[in-house]
């Protein structure tokens, strides 16, 4: 019988960032940030840079592979490749794709990047809408309706209602992001611990969304560079396969104006069963999750939708320390993630899966095998892994 | 205010952004609409199915023969949000403000966006009924929404 899945075809061998800084403080171009990163990563997977053959992003990263092989004086690009949809939707979109082209031969050596510098470029948290607006932006931006912050505190808003959860959940999603930043120097947020105090008198973005409800904007870049598992092997690293990848969206998701059909929803319902049955594991072999944070109320429920725990368990899975390293029963966010690493569009997330599976995490999970990594929550398309060591 | 009747001031203030029609014409008729205090929203001639916002065929049965259906502007609050921090330049005076997602149980219950006229910090409820308030600018009609007094 024919395998056409990727399971185990692929490794990721290499990571690596630059510093992370707040939103218009790098001191360096948005390209440059991307060519220290991907130099990193191809560093640290023990490669040369002339290896390099392929190159996957998404969410419209400006710096396209063109450029980059020019810059770096790459021989041969036989891959290049952007994931669609806005947000961190593509996070591990682009790194399915990268391992997607391995397997399909198209390449041997791919990088999946990111660099965001908003200061240079507009940020993500402003309206940015003109005088007049046409088309789904005149259902909603006219009323108001314009932020990220604003179109997800509306789902997360009903899931709540639905479910009967409380403040408390998002809290303890906050507060666990905030509590791994501080053992993690290259947070943003270390040295700055957050109390439930705090959180509760910080002031509302968009109920129920408080300031620390809400992800960083930062300056930045972060690489990750795959080949095939044969290959790895020559390869410095404790191998980190790829064990599944899934992308895509559910049922007439984001048609205009909310009217998706299955509205509370973090879009994971059909991609979760694909990709566990992928892997051929079930959501109880997951050690340690990475799961990207917009905005708190996406973590719940992309908790519930990956088979954690039902909708109706979620405040308490939640709460009372479940999502903090070393106590509870899933550490997520291990680096701090988009909350209190840093924002760079959640692909510090598969860095800190890699670093996780290798043993190198600051919030290391003792015996760690599994790590899920979850891009998007409530946008579409939507993407995740698994990975193993 | 070019319409004599039932105006009302602006939820927003002047700078916010305003709507204008699609330049491929694809949701006029729902403008027009607006601007005549009707709620229109799309009805598919084949198969009956609801649909907003507008699209070019049926998502159900993909026939391109597609109506419009005017709706009684009466509706429930399906989900809601107060707006603290303003993303916009012309909101910065304007926090807190309400949005609404309004369902219309006689449309299929579609859903629209709008605010939630009069107090910005009252007490809303999911389940809450709402009807339609027409917003007329000079030459575009928003849909507010207001709670239906003594539910």
């Amino acid at each position: 019988m024919t395998d056409y899945s990727i399971k185990d075809k692929v490794t990721i061998v290499g990571i690596g960032e630059t510093r992370y800084y707040k939103a218009g403080q790098a001191p360096v171009s948005e390209f440059q940030l991307a060519l220290e990163a991907i130099q990193k990563a191809v560093a640290d997977a023990g490669l040369r840079i002339e290896d390099v053959d392929g190159f996957a992003s998404y969410s419209d990263d400006r710096n396209d592979p063109t450029r980059l092989a020019g810059a770096l004086g790459i021989p041969q690009i036989q891959f290049s490749n952007m994931h669609w949809g806005g947000g961190g939707g593509g996070m591990a979109g682009a790194v399915g794709n990268a391992a997607a082209a391995i397997v399909a031969g198209y390449a041997k050596h791919v990088v999946a990047f990111r660099a965001l510098a908003q200061g240079q470029f507009g940020r993500f948290g402003q309206g940015h809408a003109g005088a007049r607006v046409r088309g789904a932006q005149a259902y909603t931006a006219p009323y108001g309706l314009m932020s990220p912050a604003q179109m997800f505190a509306m789902r997360t808003q009903r899931f709540m209602y639905e479910h009967n959860i409380s403040q408390e959940a998002l809290a303890g999603i906050a507060l666990a992001s905030y509590k791994h930043a501080q053992r993690n120097p290259r947070a943003i947020m270390y040295g700055r611990p957050l109390t439930r105090e705090a959180y509760d008198n910080s002031r509302w973005i968009v109920e129920p969304f408080h300031l620390f409800d809400c992800c960083q904007e930062n300056d930045g870049s972060a690489a990750v560079v795959l080949t095939t598992t044969e290959r790895a092997r020559d390869l410095p690293h404790k191998p980190v396969y790829l064990m599944a990848a899934a992308q895509g969206s559910g049922y007439r998701q984001w048609v205009t104006a909310h009217n998706d059909p299955d509205y509370a929803t973090s879009n994971f319902k059909t991609l979760a069963p694909r990709l566990f049955g992928m892997a051929g594991i079930t959501p109880q072999d997951v050690d340690v999750a990475q799961i990207y944070e917009n905005f708190t109320g996406g973590v719940l429920m992309s908790i519930v939708e990956h088979g954690f725990c039902t909708a109706d368990e979620a405040e308490a899975f939640c709460t009372r320390g479940n999502l903090e390293w070393p106590e509870g029963n899933l550490p997520i966010n291990t680096s701090g993630g988009n909350l209190a690493e840093a924002y760079m569009h959640g692909l510090e997330l598969v860095l800190e899966g890699v670093r996780q599976l290798r043993g190198d995490s600051t919030c290391q999970v003792k015996d760690a095998r599994v790590c899920l990594v979850a891009a998007g929550p409530m946008v579409s398309p939507v993407s995740n892994l698994l990975l193993r060591n | 205010m070019s319409h004599g009747f039932d105006t009302m001031a602006s939820y927003m203030p002047s700078g916010a952004p305003l709507p204008a029609p699609a330049p491929d014409g694809l949701d006029a008729a729902f403008w027009e609409g607006t601007r005549n205090h009707r709620l229109l929203v799309q009805r598919c001639k084949a198969c009956g199915t609801f649909q907003f916002g507008p699209e070019w065929i049926c998502h159900r049965c993909r026939s391109p023969q597609i109506g419009w259906h005017e709706c009684s502007g009466r509706g429930k609050v399906y989900a809601f949000e107060r707006v603290w921090h303003p993303v916009h330049s012309a909101l910065r005076e304007r926090v807190p403000y309400l949005i609404v997602l309004i369902e219309l149980p006689d449309a299929g219950n579609v859903r629209m966006i709008g605010n939630l006229l009069g107090d910005p910090q009252q007490n809303v409820q999911i389940g809450d009924e709402v009807e339609v308030a027409w917003e007329d600018h000079e030459d575009v009609t928003l849909t507010q929404w207001r709670l239906v007094a003594g539910k």
